[in-house]
């Protein structure tokens, strides 16, 4: 069960530049870290986002343990067509995690 | 009185010894540089285009807004391809690259990053005509990230 907020327009004019947010729950555990009983708690992070418009990637993040817990992010898009913006972030043990907003061009 | 030789084998001791401990736990400005250079290769880098937008003082330095905007007309012929991000005293150099193009619009990312220690930060622009630009900026870190006892 991942938990993602998601702030997109739903509409948009042809050609019009529009913001998409996305937030999604994670402890990007950096791996660096000691536990309570001293041991190294095991690098836990997501790795990379993808973002696609109509199956097309639009946007693409790799990431590192830099990254906050919680990773947030902002990118740009131009709003070709009506349609679904789909968003997935995949990573460490095998996280996945996949989300759609609809978004309508007219 | 020390001669003029003692002085400088101990400066050089001195600097040995300040790098060596930095260089096993935590990327340093050297493992910044190789981290660029296997981004950038051949490539020059220069000044300019990219503005990377971060709080001069952070106090927690688990969570802190990055911004990097690149001016860029975002064209099919002349467009950002890629944005990334690096540190220099992190554990890693590497913070994120991302891939972007035409589709885009603007070439703006925002995210948030955990800093370890007060630092230089840098983003790099790679653009579709094969050229780099780069913004550094200096933050404070109050509270560190990444090394702190769960305790």
């Amino acid at each position: 069960m991942t938990n993602v907020l998601i702030n997109a327009p739903k509409t948009a004019k042809p050609g019009e530049i529009v913001e998409i947010k996305a937030l999604i729950l994670h402890p990007m555990e950096t791996g660096f870290r000691p536990g309570t009983n001293g041991k190294i708690i095991p690098r836990n992070i997501i790795e990379r986002f993808v973002a696609t418009w109509n199956g097309a990637e639009i946007f693409r993040m790799e990431m590192s343990p830099a990254i906050a817990a919680n990773p947030f992010v902002s990118f740009f898009a131009v709003a070709t067509e009506s349609g679904t913006i789909g968003l997935r972030w995949t990573g460490d043990e095998g996280f996945l995690a996949e989300e759609h907003v609809a978004i309508t061009v007219g | 009185m020390h001669s003029p030789i003692d002085r400088r084998a101990f400066l050089a001791g001195a600097a040995l010894l300040t790098v060596l401990p930095l260089a096993s736990a935590y990327a340093t400005p050297e493992a910044m540089a190789a981290a660029i250079k296997e981004v950038v290769g051949a490539g020059t880098i220069r000044e300019g285009k990219v503005k990377l937008d971060l709080p001069p003082l952070v106090e927690n330095g688990n969570v802190v807004p990055l911004t990097v905007s690149v001016e860029s007309p975002m064209t099919p012929a002349d467009h950002v391809k890629a944005i990334h991000v690096f540190n220099e005293k992190n554990p890693q150099p590497h913070v994120f690259s991302a891939r972007l193009g035409p589709q885009n619009g603007k070439a703006v990312i925002a995210t948030r990053i955990k800093l370890a220690d007060s630092q230089k930060i840098i983003a790099i622009a790679e653009t579709s005509t094969g050229q780099f630009f780069s913004a550094s900026a200096d933050v404070i870190v109050t509270l560190a990230a990444c090394i702190e006892d769960v305790t």
